[in-house]
């Protein structure tokens, strides 16, 4: 297992995702694809994402962001597309027309990854190519105007989904990939979040080091999105954590391990009302889906301490 | 020295395929694709090959495998047919926009619904746009030698685009016929090393593929890509024929012109119905009716200029499609009018749909068209332009 | 806006030049507040580093020096999580001087 990153040590190092990108001020995607290149910088990398707001940002023609040799083809295919990079990469090296250990990543929000491109990413799993698979998910389609995706969580108000008189938002649970991609049993799946930073580069540092296919979700506020303060992107993630909506754990070879447990876990209130597209989740009427909420939170982090129990 | 086989179409391209090793091959099984894949992958398995398959959940993730494949730098092949071509569609355009050499045998097939697995064109000419270079073969023998020119023809650096090769399912991929194939040592000096023009593994130069191309790009890139196609790849495509003529003694031009030179009549059809038009243009022949057929073999980009040559002293033709543009015209009635229509006198020109999902092309269907050409060039008079044929009323 | 002709284009679309969107200068998208680093408050924990969104937090020989204004479009996630020093943050945004 790598070492303790130090930020110390880090900060002599290149930062892989050069400024000038155009993605919005406060904007959480870039500070995690920046965390996820500084954890893997001990190898070359080759990138991939799909279409969204990470890609067209930072990859607009004339210009790119991307200090390391990075793809993108279509929307719902990054895992399929990184597949045929690091197919590549085996069959020149089997020939010796490559002599270089590659390490190969795909940063991809939720959209293309929890709804259009989980059949592509199920599939590079299924298949075990050696490649880091990292969603960074903000909960909606939000490169296209925040529409509702099978991230969005419970409750939500979105330009697909809005809270209306007769329906509050949107009335479906998010779905918990994270589980999805841990059933595939592959080699590593883990949760993180870019405020407990130290956390997430830990995780990625270990992933890449690891042969096989590895996937993180690491969960990435957008205040525009979640129609909040510019300046709360890490707090909200950290809210996020201390809540237990975005429970911090791993699995790695089948066994589950919790990687951070709250001294006390905060109401899901806190994370819910520095958010407007919550607000109206506080109206007496729509009470009972912060309950529902608060509820399907405690099932699951009760559910997930068991599930690491049986490892202890 | 040839060494001569009874095989399948399918196993014909997949011996192409193992000749040519190419470095990674992406597919996912599909009637009646699969066998070649299958017959692939039992090369792989067998160490006659040392390409990488990736055996992927879906024709879309096969392209897009073979996308990431061949922008990582190295030679890509895949197969499929009907329903999983129609699935790669939009990956298809990605492929040629990022002008990345990948070669795919196309077993034709119709698409749904209602669902059937048998051949007609309705997947390669749904595909027709999507800058491809297409090359069309009668039977195996013609597939094999189509697939073999096809690396070269996408890899050549005046090119850079990919290329579908066509062969109609079932009655040509599954069917057994006669094959002469080259010795490998010929197949692999005439396909060559490929250098790719950037590759993405090349570490040291990192490079960003798949931008985001807004108004001030975007329409030079699909210039760039219409230039090729228009300018280069019909010399290209002759080049290649002529060298392949010297290692096979086997000639391959822009289309196969039949007993054409003195025709008054003729037929233009695709792939394998050309040899049942051919049998009937010999009993016409034979009768005295100056008849003739034009088989296209570059369906993509179209040489409309040679066509309209081959043409254009004619009385009649008759286009047969083996798919339909509903609503409109069959695809290549469309391309053959096209061609005709910059000519002071040119021949009537009718068309025909027939053959789909595998219906049986007979030859009296083509004795029934040469008939009615043969009273079009007395009266000069069209009746109906379009047309279906064999079909119960 | 790009003017070359397509002839001029490479084969395909690409960028070759790694890491030129430092050309564009985000910092012009600052409307607001700028971070103004104040040093003797800093304990040099490097977090506005990690957390900066832009790479416009300033380092050199592993200390927090000051913000690249040609990039930093002053969302303020940086004065947010400062933990700073005795309880006074080394980052304070303060108004964009036009």
């Amino acid at each position: 297992m790598a070492a303790e990153l130090q930020l110390k040590e880090l900060a002599q190092r290149k930062v892989l995702l050069a400024p000038g990108h155009r993605l919005c001020a406060g904007c959480g995607a870039p500070i995690v694809a920046k965390m996820v290149l500084l954890a893997a910088s001990d190898y070359p990398v080759v990138a991939a994402s799909p279409t969204g707001c990470l890609e067209v940002s930072t990859c607009i023609s004339d210009y790119t962001a991307w200090e390391i040799p990075w793809i993108h083809s279509a929307f719902e295919n990054a895992a399929a597309t990184l597949a045929g990079v690091e197919t590549m990469y085996r069959a020149l090296k089997k020939k010796g027309k490559i002599d270089k250990e590659i390490k190969f990543i795909a940063i991809a929000g939720d959209g293309g990854t929890y709804d259009i491109g989980i059949q592509s990413l199920s599939g590079a799993m299924e298949r075990g190519h050696d490649l880091l698979y990292v969603c960074y998910d903000n909960g909606a389609y939000m490169n296209t105007g925040i529409q509702r995706s099978g991230a969005t969580p419970l409750g939500a108000d979105t330009t697909t989904s809005p809270a209306g008189s007769v329906i509050p938002g949107k009335t479906q649970r998010r779905k918990d990939l994270t589980k999805i991609m841990a059933a595939h049993n592959i080699t590593y799946t883990a949760q993180a979040s870019p405020s407990h930073w130290s956390d997430l580069l830990k995780k990625v540092s270990k992933a890449v080091s690891m042969k096989g296919p590895k996937f993180i979700n690491v969960i990435t506020p957008c205040h525009r999105g979640w129609r909040a303060r510019v300046e709360d992107t890490i707090l909200l993630a950290r809210l996020a954590v201390q809540t237990c909506y975005w429970p911090l754990y791993e699995v790695e070879n089948g066994i589950t391990r919790v990687t951070y447990k709250p001294r006390e876990k905060k109401p899901i209130e806190e994370f819910l009302k520095l958010q407007g597209r919550f607000k109206h989740l506080f109206a007496p009427e729509n009470e009972w889906i912060i309950k529902q909420f608060q509820e399907d939170i405690d099932r699951e982090w009760e559910r997930l301490l068991k599930e690491e129990s049986l490892y202890a | 020295m040839a060494r001569v086989m009874a095989v399948t179409g399918n196993e014909a391209v997949a011996e192409a395929f193992r000749q040519i090793n190419p470095d990674v091959c992406a597919a996912y099984p599909i009637t009646p694709q699969t066998e070649l894949m299958q017959r692939f992958a039992a090369f792989a398995a067998n160490g006659k090959v040392d390409t990488e398959i990736i055996l992927v959940e879906s024709e879309h993730s096969a392209m897009s495998a073979c996308i990431g494949a061949a922008t990582a730098g190295g030679r890509v092949a895949t197969a499929t047919c009907g329903p999983g071509l129609a699935l790669m569609w939009e990956m298809l355009f990605v492929a040629s926009g990022m002008r990345l050499p990948i070669v795919m045998a196309v077993v034709n097939r119709s698409l749904s619904a209602p669902i059937n697995i048998h051949c007609d064109h309705a997947d390669a000419m749904g595909a027709r746009d999507s800058g491809w270079v297409q090359l069309w073969s009668e039977n195996a023998q013609e597939a094999y030698d189509n697939t073999i020119q096809a690396f070269r023809i996408a890899e050549h650096v005046d090119v850079r685009l990919p290329a579908l090769v066509c062969m109609d399912g079932f009655i040509i991929g599954h069917s057994i016929t006669r094959i002469e194939f080259l010795e490998d040592e010929l197949v692999k000096g005439f396909t060559g090393e490929y250098t790719p023009l950037n590759p993405l593994l090349d570490i040291d130069n990192p490079k960003s593929f798949g931008p985001l191309v807004l108004t001030d790009q975007y329409h030079e890139y699909k210039y760039a890509q219409h230039e090729v196609m228009w300018t280069k790849v019909r010399d290209v495509v002759l080049g290649v024929a002529a060298e392949f003529e010297k290692v096979s003694g086997r000639r391959y031009g822009l289309f196969e012109s039949y007993r054409l030179d003195d025709a008054e009549i003729a037929l233009v059809i695709l792939n394998s119905a050309a040899g049942t038009a051919k049998d009937v243009v010999d009993s016409f022949r034979e009768r005295g009716v100056k008849a003739g057929l034009l088989k296209p073999r570059l369906f993509r980009p179209f040489p409309y200029a040679e066509v309209a040559q081959a043409l254009g002293g004619l009385k009649a033709v008759a286009v047969l499609d083996r798919a339909d543009s509903f609503g409109g015209y069959g695809p290549v009635f469309t391309e053959v009018c096209s061609a005709l229509y910059p000519l002071a006198k040119r021949p009537a020109v009718i068309n025909k749909i027939y053959g789909l999902g595998g219906r049986d092309f007979l030859p009296q269907h083509a004795e029934r068209v040469l008939k009615e050409l043969e009273e079009i060039a007395q009266t000069g008079r069209v009746s109906v332009i379009k047309e279906y044929i064999g079909v119960r009323e | 806006m790009s003017a070359r002709g397509y002839s001029e284009l490479p084969v395909g679309p690409v960028i070759l030049d790694a890491g030129n969107s430092r050309l564009l200068k985000t910092g012009a998208w600052r409307t607001i507040n700028r971070p103004v680093f104040k040093e003797e408050n800093c304990s040099q924990c490097l977090l506005c580093w990690l957390f900066c969104p832009d790479m416009a937090v300033r380092v050199e020989d592993g200390k927090v020096v000051g913000f690249d204004y040609e990039y930093c479009k002053g969302c303020g996630v940086c004065a947010q999580e400062c933990p700073g020093k005795k309880g006074q943050k080394a980052i304070a945004m303060e108004e964009e001087k036009k």
